[in-house]
Order: C-alpha cells, then structure tokens, then sequence
C-alpha cells in the first residue's frame, strides 16, 4: 500500500513516517487525554478528608456514604450516561496537606468539584485552593469563617452546620433548663474558638455567667491537670468545646473525675463515631448537638430512605452524622449538575443556588450570600440504656427548625446586601 | 478566673504527682532497654500500643481486667524477646542508631497490622468496675482508677529494684550493662541475658499501655503521643536511669499540673521546656552516666 501511494506521487515515504509519529506523539500526549476527557471521562469529584489522626473515624463515615450518593446517581443513568466518581484524598487533618492535596486533585486528577473536609481550619485552606482555581468546594465540616465575606467566594458552599447555629441550638435548649453558672474546656483552634463564641452569643440572652475558659491543644491526651481547676469552679454547666478522639477523652476522664454528679457536661457536637469509639459509659447523659441523627426517620421520609440505602450498601449498618455529611455534600452537587444539564462551574452554582432539597434530613436550602445551608439542628443526648441496636445511642431532645434567624446575617458577615 | 484554695493548689499537686506515676510507667520500660543495652527502642509506643490491644483481645476472648494485667505482660514480652532474637540481635556492636532506624520502622509496621486487624477507629475500654468513680482524698475528689495506676506503677518499680538489685541474675544484667566483654569472658551468656532484659522492657510497655486503656480508650495511633513523652522523661532524668526516670516523671507531672493552673495553653511546651533547661545545666541528665551515647 505504501509503495502504491508512494509510486503515485502524492505522499512521499518521508513524509508520511512524519506524519505517523506525529500521530503518535500526539496519541501518547496529555493534551489528547484532555481533550477526551472532557468529553466521555467520568465527573469526578474531589474528595480531601482527614482518614488519618483523630477524626478518622468520622472521616471514614464520611467517605462511606459519599461513595452511596455517587452510586445512586450513576445507577440513575448520570449525567446522559456520564458517571461520577469520588477521587478520595487523605489530608491528614494538617491544613498543608489538605492544600497540596486539593491542588493535586485540580491540576492532575481534573476533578471538576470538590467536597470534603474535617476541620474548621483545613476547610479553609482547601477553600483558598479552590477558590483560586474556580472550582467549586462544598464543604462538609463546621466552620463560621468559611461564611464569612474575607472567606467566601461564589464557588464556596457550606453543607455543615457552622458552629454559630449549632452552639446557639444546644445553648438555647439547656441554659433555661440547667443553670446559668457555665465553664468551658476549650480546644485552642478555630473549632473550639467559634463553638465557644457561639455559645456565650446565645448565653446574652439567658444572662449566663461565664466562670472561666480553660483551653487545651488539639491532640491532648490527658485532662487530669485541667479539670480539678474546673470542678473548683463550681459550674452548674460544664461545656467542653473539642471533638474526636478530643472529645472522647475529655469525656471519659471528666466521668472518671465524678464531674456529672454535680454537673451538666454540654457539648456543641456528639459525634455519632465518637460515641461508639468511646462507649457509652464516658457519653452517658452528655448533651450537645448534630446536624443528623438515623432516628430522625420516623419524622421524614428522605432520612428513612437514605437509611436504608446506605444499609443495603453497608451490611445492616445506619449512616452517622458526618456520614450524612458526606452524602449530603456530594448528593447537591450531582443534583446541581443534572439540573444544569452540564459540570459548567456557573451554571451549577446557579442550579445549587436555587436547590430547594430534601435528600437525607427534611429541608434544607443554600442561603444566596453565603452558601451557607440553612438546616434543622438536632439537640441530642446520649444514652446508655434501652438501646434498640449498636446505632442507638442518642436521644433527639429537641430541634431548632430551619430558620436564616439562626444564621448570623449576611451584613454581619460582611457581604453586601 | 477566681477561686485558687489552698485545696485546689493541693489537689492540683496531687494531680500532678499522679500523672508524673503515670509517666514514670511509660519511661521505665525505655529507660530500662536503653540503660542495659544502649538501644534506644523507637518502637517503645508501639508495644504500649500493642499491650492496651493484647488487653482488648483477652476482654473480647471472655476475660476480664485482672486476667489481662497477667496476660499482657507475658504476651507483649514474649514478642519483644522475638524482635530482639530476630531483628535487634543482629545489629549489636555496630553503633547506636542501627537499632535506632530498625526499631523505628518497626514501630510504623506495628501500627499499620493494628489497623488491619483491629481497624482504624477506636474502641472503648471501660474501667473496671470496681475501680469506678471518685474518692474523697481530704482535698477534693480523684478518681479511683489513677490511684490504682499510681500503685500498680509503684509495684513494678518495686518488682524491678528487686529484681535488679538483690537477685543474682540482677547482678549479672548490670555487670553486662558495664562491661559485656568480661562477663562474656567470665562463662555467663550474654545474648540470653539481653533477651531477657529486652523482654523486661518490653513487658512493662505493654503494662502501660494495657493501664492507659481505661483513661483514654484504644486506637492504633495512642503510642505515639507517649513516646515523646517518655523520651523526655527518660532525658531529663539520665539516660539509662531507673532512679532518674522516676525523679523526672513525677517532675515532669507536676511541671505540667502547675502550667495547666495557670496557663494551660502553655501545659504542652512546658515539658520540652523543662527539658531544655535540664540539659543546659547537666547534659547527662539528674543521674546520667556521662558517655553512655557515645
């Protein structure tokens, strides 16, 4: 053939050997995987969360249920035809890490979103790379800065609760009901910081007195130097501001000290994995809040199918708090892009922005100025009798409805009207 | 904030010297290893690690507390005596980071068969339940549970001394520790004795960790924490020090319990900066022989 061609004059031999290597290069090019990609490849969706160090067991609930929410969307035919598909990314709880983690997610994996996070601090630093970039970032951890106008961009959504509403839901529920003499044993980062802030927000109101605020660094081991200080005190309310394995052995040791004889423990958040890490001993009778509860199925139908969608996927077991997280952050965005018919950065934000949705929790929405999504919060307590399965460890005792009032308002938050 | 008794300064001392017991049993272990072989066990968290697990296993098998303060010792030791056989013996005479790097490794080998047998979240470890609550000390309440470590501790510091002082098995680890060569030239099996120390060292690591289980839960990363922990310890009291890794863990704890009365942000660095200074006045430590590193 090749001799046919050359003999006829119209392609030299030289020629055409030049020709196929330039086929081939271009074959073996990144430049023609892009190109491919952006036609046929998967939507992928970055996914930077903390598997290692002290939240990784919640990290791994969240990774659970993201994985459900991508499966269900690709069982339903994708986006015409067009899977998803979750690129998992540990950060190792180190705001560093999370960076060159989410920058390597957008440069060499092209993921199209990112959802994740487990950390009011490395939150941001994923929000400052992806920001930058254009990329949408739900993230599914609190945070009150991420709100904030210095913080926010139009590519910046907020599935979590922030630690604003839910301080304010618990603080409301138990400071008319157990006293106004509250100390607090504070994790000394942003976390503990705005979670202690929003409590004595929500405390002006009852005129509670602030005894005292006894921090610790994130990571502590042990409290038995910190709490004899704060039994001293006397607090009708003890708060203790941390989470994780933090938290775990706050509690366990705060139980040992005999503090619950005398003393409401309070918490801003009972995470679910923590619990079960911990027992039920050192959690018994804490009160504090959470953004999802499975028990919250006898009240909406969303959360019994999510229930029972992840337990079909997971042998029996029931999604937690920061499992619902994960699915909620990863589930509005896949809605978002079919609505939008496409992955187009704005016109998903457009699609995301005008979600009403109830997917896992009753209804929620996303608030235009902040992303923020404006959802129910549960007050829970936990329990160590009665316990109808190895998920039944919480009470809901009380709920603060989906209401903006319980936001911080887009002025104070420094976004323009 | 107000109220500083002469009762909360009391308990906070109290606290402190409990703790200090606390970080004496995750030092002794170290101290130990280091002071009869010069080896300086990076792997030392992962086997306290491995003892708060071995502990978990006997409860979940049907035992209970008292069982796994036997159990967990013989377990944990006999591994160790199989690390030293196997992967430490080989490395003797060739300085002293060759086992250093080994046991280092070691350590994040340890940690990672842990989380793929055991998982990567954490598991309660309830205190037993006769050792719950509280008790009235005449300044304030401290839980049982620690006081019950600060006499488990001072019992294994009590077995050792004995041990090492008064048995005639004692005499040879620490002539073996002063000059191996003519105790080896003297007809006595030094590689033997060294096991058994290893061993030893090893044992009471996991008795720590299987003691911190109650105070803190079990999860596969808990060694790490405390192996910068015992490390100063060890530093500050004299490496190779029994006596002194006692004196510095009960310093180091009442370090940390007054920093935490007034300004617990700084409870952390104070350890290190207790260190600091011990090291700039006497570089070998409280009771160190001075040399013994190089």
């Amino acid at each position: 053939m090749t001799r046919r061609i050359t003999t006829s004059g119209s392609i030299s031999r030289r020629r055409l050997l030049a020709a196929a290597g330039a086929g081939a290069a271009l074959a073996a090019s990144p430049f023609r995987i892009n190109l491919l990609q952006a036609q046929e490849a998967n939507i992928k969706i970055g996914f930077p969360v903390p598997l290692t160090g002290p939240y990784g067991a919640e990290a791994q609930d969240q990774v659970r249920a993201a994985q459900l929410a991508i499966a269900q969307f690709n069982d339903g035919g994708g986006l015409h035809g067009r899977k998803a598909e979750l690129v998992v990314r540990d950060d190792k709880l180190n705001a560093g890490e999370a960076a060159t983690r989410s920058l390597e997610l957008v440069e060499q994996e092209k993921v199209n979103f990112v959802v994740g996070s487990l950390s009011a601090a490395v939150q941001l630093a994923i929000n400052n790379v992806t920001k930058e970039r254009g990329i949408i970032f739900n993230s599914i951890s609190q945070s009150d800065a991420i709100n904030e106008a210095k913080d926010f961009s139009k590519y910046t959504f907020h599935e979590a609760l922030n630690p604003h509403m839910t301080a304010g839901a618990v603080g409301r529920y138990v400071f008319p009901k157990f006293g106004k003499k509250v100390a607090f044993l504070t994790a000394d980062y942003a976390y503990g910081t705005e979670m202690l802030r929003g409590f004595l927000e929500a405390g002006k109101a009852f005129n509670i007195e602030n005894l005292g605020d006894v921090r610790h660094p994130i990571g502590a081991t042990d409290f038995s130097t910190l709490l004899p200080r704060l039994q001293s005190l006397k607090p009708d309310i003890l708060c203790i501001c941390n989470f994780g394995r933090d938290q775990q052995i706050a509690l366990k040791q705060a139980t040992d000290f005999g503090i619950k004889k005398t003393t409401q423990i309070i918490a801003p958040l009972l995470s679910h994995a923590s619990r079960v890490a911990a027992g039920p001993q050192a959690f018994d009778g804490v009160i504090g809040g959470c953004s999802f509860y499975w028990g919250l199925e006898d009240k909406f139908a969303s959360t019994k199918a999510f229930n029972a969608a992840f337990s079909k996927m997971y042998d029996g077991k029931l999604p937690t708090d920061y499992g619902a997280l994960g699915y909620g952050g990863v589930r509005t965005v896949l809605e978002a892009v079919k609505t939008a018919g496409s992955v187009d950065t704005d016109k998903v934000i457009v699609a995301l922005e005008a979600l009403k949705y109830d997917y896992y929790k009753g209804p929620q929405y996303y608030r235009k100025c902040d992303h923020q999504s404006v959802q129910s919060v549960l007050v829970i307590k936990s329990k160590s009798k009665d316990m109808k399965n190895e998920s039944d460890v919480f009470e809901i005792i009380g709920t603060d409805e989906p209401n903006e009032a319980n936001l911080r308002s887009c002025e104070e938050l420094g976004h323009k009207a | 904030m107000t109220g500083l008794s002469f009762d909360l300064i009391a308990l906070q001392l109290f606290a402190g010297l409990a703790l200090g017991a606390i970080y004496v049993l995750f030092a002794i272990g170290l101290s130990l290893i280091f002071g009869m072989l010069t080896v300086v066990n990076f792997a030392h968290g992962a086997f306290y690690m491995v003892g708060a697990y071995v502990g978990l296993y006997v409860l979940m098998l049907g035992g209970n507390f008292w069982v796994c303060l036997i159990a967990v010792p013989l377990v944990v030791g006999l591994f160790g005596m199989v690390v030293e056989r196997f992967l430490i013996r080989p490395l003797y005479g060739r300085g002293i980071d060759y086992p250093l790097l080994l046991t280092f490794g070691l350590s994040y080998v340890m940690v990672e068969l842990v989380r793929i047998a055991f998982g990567k979240s954490g598991y309660p470890f309830d205190t037993p339940e006769i050792l719950q609550g509280a008790v009235d000390i005449g300044v304030g309440y401290f839980p049982l549970y620690r006081l019950f470590v600060i006499g488990a501790t001072a019992v294994v510091l009590l077995a050792l001394w004995l041990f090492l002082e008064k048995t005639s098995f004692g005499l040879i680890i620490r002539a073996g520790a002063r000059d191996p060569q003519i105790v080896r030239v003297l007809g006595v099996n030094v590689a033997q004795v060294w096991l058994i120390v290893f061993g030893i060292g090893t044992a009471i690591a996991g008795f720590a960790g299987l003691l911190a289980a109650p105070l803190q839960g079990v999860i596969p990363e808990m060694g790490g924490t405390i192996l910068a922990e015992a490390f100063v310890v060890t530093v500050v009291g004299g490496m190779g020090s029994i006596g002194g890794a006692v004196l510095a863990g009960l310093l180091v704890g009442v370090v940390v319990s007054m920093t935490s009365l007034f300004a617990p942000e700084m409870a952390k660095v104070s350890i290190f900066a207790l260190m600091a200074v011990v090291l700039i006045v006497r570089p070998q430590g409280f009771f160190g022989r001075a040399g013994l590193m190089s």
